[in-house]
């Protein structure tokens, strides 16, 4: 399976607020990938900075196996991108926007191609009225009929579902699904919503306050049978060390400030016996119901 | 590239505000060919105050279609900077305050280029805005006014002047003029979108541009010799006005203008060069501080 | 040695006296006489003004006259400035009624010419003209110099050169001297630009606040009859 996006490291501060630390993963080729996290939890700068809106401030972005501080050119022509609210040109119409953007994309412009592709997102018979005649709906579809129109592989959605109507949502998730099965697109959505990520992506990533929490398969991390255990130890060093080696390593999703395993509830007397017949000294061992609940705490108004 | 600035002028073209300027200025000539129509002779009375008693002056000629342009540019390239200020300042912050800007800048365009076009795209307007200010203020009024020879009222130091510029002398001044306005209303526009880069919405940059403009040029105009001599000379707005050098004819030793002459080219050269390097400067710091803008809107 | 003396003498003393015996007042009847050869004119040339503060082109002038004291003084094209003060021109105007009191002022060298000074005295108190000062050239009956005091506008002096017209009594060449205030902008009119040029350093004469206006003549078209329509 092939690696489209490697983030190693990653960091952005400003000024005093450090909204991006530390944070690494990785998106293959023909993921539906999800970028879960609460408002503020440093989802949409993680993604501007895949698209070179915010500069690092540590940390390494490689797309499509190159350096996007040296390939910018290369590789933003791959890519299309909804950031947020799909803002246009509200004094211009649909057909003028899309061609717009579609000439900035380095592509053949042809009228049959814009047709086809607003077409494509249900918007061909109003392609003549002024964007701010618009729903915000059908602007949602205008600006990822705009990311698309270049025909990239890569897809990239910070919120697309944002203030949307239940149809309109419904909309947005058939069509990303659409992309991933029938184009063979990689997409990266990002949410606030778990049972958003649920339902389209394969792979997720839980961040919360710039740091990663898990990242994994998501029929895996949201398997019923599973727990989330969180383990404290005098040496977390040496225990993922050694847990890497043990038949736990696969079951390991984040050894960052703490090591957190998914596991099958009856297995976690036999994890704790493992742990100190290995003379890890065991300081707090914290078993979760699971990673929705885990992850409604995490968003959960304080 | 030549994409790119297609695309720009293409919005341009689309917004409504950018022909707010066009109307204002149509607005501003008309007014000013209408009240010299009914009555330019108070004027020439007033300019003429003191001197009333001493000579006669045919001022129905002397208020001719080229004097009504002279007299309209004096006012109205005082005004041009704010609707400059419209156009340009609004090219960065508009888009991020439109949240286009994020959306431009995921595609495949470097920041520079982007800022370039848009500057590019800034100083085209300007020029079409002066054609079109040409064409009002200056054909339009030698339509209705005629043309004859042409009375230009300097003040100069602390005396002032009355010169004369024979009729078949002027149409060349005023394209050095038009072209002098292009590169000094180039200057407002690299500062505005310099102003732009910095902001989120397009009120500011306009609003700080027409200030510090309205500002310098007041103290460019305070004729107060301390200030002349410190300030003035690093103010980019005292070299706003330098089209009226190319109407500063030169003199001979009798006190007769020299045709086809110019006063003083050094000094016209001198004001080209401190507004290119404004230019220059405002487009530099622009690009660099572009470059480095974290994109959040 | 004596001789020269003695010639000066004759030269410096005697001379004007025998030329102070004719009359003043018969004299500015002469002159009057010949002026009143002409009844109109029609003159062209080219007008220069040397006024401080005016930088203007020599200008294509008319001068137009017609007795008893029309006289208009018309720039050919273009914008021009005319001296209000141009009316003085006209020598007519001086002795347009015989009501005025002549007065010997002496003698002066203009030149070659030794010239007689006749001062002409309105007799009526509010005559526009106060004083005038003539200098004749008594051989060719003929004005030189002229310097007129008026109650409104000042002081003019005009001095004149004659050749091809003397027999008419007309100038070819006319140096008309004004007095003018020095020209100042209405304050906050204009931004002006400042080309950092140096002011020309101006003739102290111009620096008096006087104005010339020199007005050559190339030809006269006399006594052909001229429409009073040029003098609106």
């Amino acid at each position: 399976m092939n690696t489209i996006l490697e983030i190693k490291h990653l960091s952005k501060k400003f000024k005093d607020l450090t909204a991006v630390d530390d944070l690494s993963f990785s998106v293959n080729s023909g993921d539906v990938y999800g970028f879960l996290g609460q408002n503020g939890a440093g989802k949409s700068t993680t993604i501007r900075m895949m698209l070179t809106l915010i500069e690092p401030t540590a940390g390494e972005i490689n797309i499509f196996g190159m350096s996007l501080s040296k390939n910018r050119h290369e590789i933003l022509s791959k890519i299309g991108a909804v950031i947020e609210r799909p803002d246009l040109y509200k004094y211009l119409t649909a057909y003028e926007n899309l061609k717009l953007f579609a000439k900035l994309s380095n592509i053949n412009v042809t009228h049959k191609l814009l047709m086809d592709q607003l077409d494509m997102v249900g918007l061909a018979d109003r392609s003549e009225s002024k964007v701010k005649t618009y729903s915000q709906g059908m602007k949602q579809r205008l600006g990822i009929g705009i990311a698309l129109v270049h025909n990239p592989d890569l897809i990239i959605l910070d919120e697309p579902t944002n203030g949307l109507d239940p149809q309109g949502i419904a909309d947005i998730r058939n069509l990303i699904l659409k992309l991933s099965n029938e184009m063979g697109k990689t997409v990266i959505v990002s949410s606030h919503l778990l049972s958003e990520i649920e339902l389209i992506a394969n792979r997720m990533i839980i961040i919360h306050k710039g740091k990663k929490i898990v990242e994994g398969f998501v029929n895996e991390l949201l398997d019923p049978s599973k727990t989330l255990v969180e383990l404290e130890t005098t040496d977390n060093i040496f225990a993922t060390s050694v847990l890497k080696k043990s038949v736990y390593a696969s079951m390991i999703v984040d050894v960052n400030e703490k090591i957190r395993l998914t596991i099958n509830k009856h297995e976690i007397s036999t994890l704790i016996q493992f742990m100190v017949e290995s003379k890890i000294q065991i300081i707090e061992v914290k078993p979760r119901h699971s990673l929705e609940d885990y992850f409604l705490n995490l968003t959960k108004p304080e | 590239m030549w994409n790119l600035l297609q695309i720009e002028l293409f919005k341009i073209s689309k917004r409504p505000r950018t022909y707010i300027a066009f109307a204002a200025i149509a607005a501003i000539v008309m007014i000013f060919q209408f009240a010299f129509k009914a009555d330019g002779e108070s004027y020439m009375n007033l300019m003429m105050q003191n001197i009333q008693d001493n000579f006669e002056l045919d001022k129905s000629k002397a208020i001719n279609g080229y004097f009504m342009c002279y007299i309209i540019l004096n006012t109205l390239l005082i005004q041009v900077p704010i609707l400059i200020a419209l156009i340009a300042g609004d090219a960065i912050s508009g888009e991020a305050n439109m949240g286009t800007l994020r959306l431009l800048l995921t595609k495949p365009i470097s920041r520079t280029q982007l800022l370039l076009v848009k500057f590019f795209a800034s100083f085209i307007f300007t020029v079409v805005l002066l054609i079109w200010m040409a064409i009002i203020a200056l054909f339009l009024s030698m339509a209705i006014f005629g043309v004859d020879d042409m009375l230009i009222f300097r003040a100069k130091g602390e005396e002032s002047q009355i010169l004369q510029i024979t009729k078949d002398d002027i149409l060349w001044r005023y394209f050095a003029a038009f072209g002098y306005a292009a590169i000094a209303l180039t200057v407002i526009a690299a500062l505005s979108i310099l102003l732009s880069v910095f902001a989120e919405n397009s009120i500011g940059p306009i609003v700080a541009t027409v200030c510090i403009v309205i500002f310098f040029t007041i103290v460019s105009n305070l004729n107060m010799p301390i200030i002349d001599k410190n300030v003035k000379p690093y103010l980019f707005t005292s070299y706003l006005v330098g089209w009226k050098g190319f109407f500063y004819i030169g003199i001979n030793d009798e006190g007769q203008p020299i045709k086809g002459s110019i006063e003083n080219w050094g000094s016209i050269r001198k004001s080209l060069g401190i507004l290119l390097a404004h230019i220059a400067l405002f487009l530099g710091i622009a690009i660099a501080a572009f470059r480095k803008k974290d994109i959040l809107s | 040695m004596i001789k020269t003396l003695i010639t000066t003498f004759i030269l410096t003393i005697i001379i004007p006296v025998c030329v102070a015996a004719q009359d003043i007042k018969q004299i500015v009847s002469q002159v009057k006489k010949k002026i009143d050869l002409v009844s109109d004119y029609e003159a062209s040339g080219k007008m220069k003004t040397n006024v401080a503060f005016l930088k203007i082109p020599i200008a294509n002038v008319k001068l137009f006259f017609k007795r008893p004291n029309k006289l208009k003084l018309k720039s050919e094209k273009g914008v021009s400035f005319i001296p209000k003060g141009a009316m003085s021109l006209n020598m007519n105007n001086l002795f347009s009624d015989n009501n005025y009191t002549i007065i010997d002022a002496g003698t002066e060298k203009m030149g070659n010419t030794l010239v007689r000074i006749a001062r002409l005295l309105p007799n009526d108190d509010n005559n526009e003209i106060v004083l005038s000062t003539l200098y004749i050239d008594p051989v060719n009956l003929v004005i030189l110099k002229s310097k007129t005091t008026t109650r409104e506008n000042g002081t003019y002096e005009l001095e004149m050169v004659y050749k091809n017209y003397l027999k008419y009594g007309l100038p070819d060449r006319i140096l008309f001297s004004f007095n003018t205030k020095d020209y100042k902008l209405p304050k906050g009119i204009t931004f002006d630009f400042d080309d950092g040029a140096e002011t020309k350093k101006v003739s102290t004469d111009l620096k008096n606040k006087k104005g010339q206006a020199e007005i050559t003549i190339t030809s006269y078209i006399i006594n052909k009859g001229i429409s009073d329509v040029l003098f609106n």
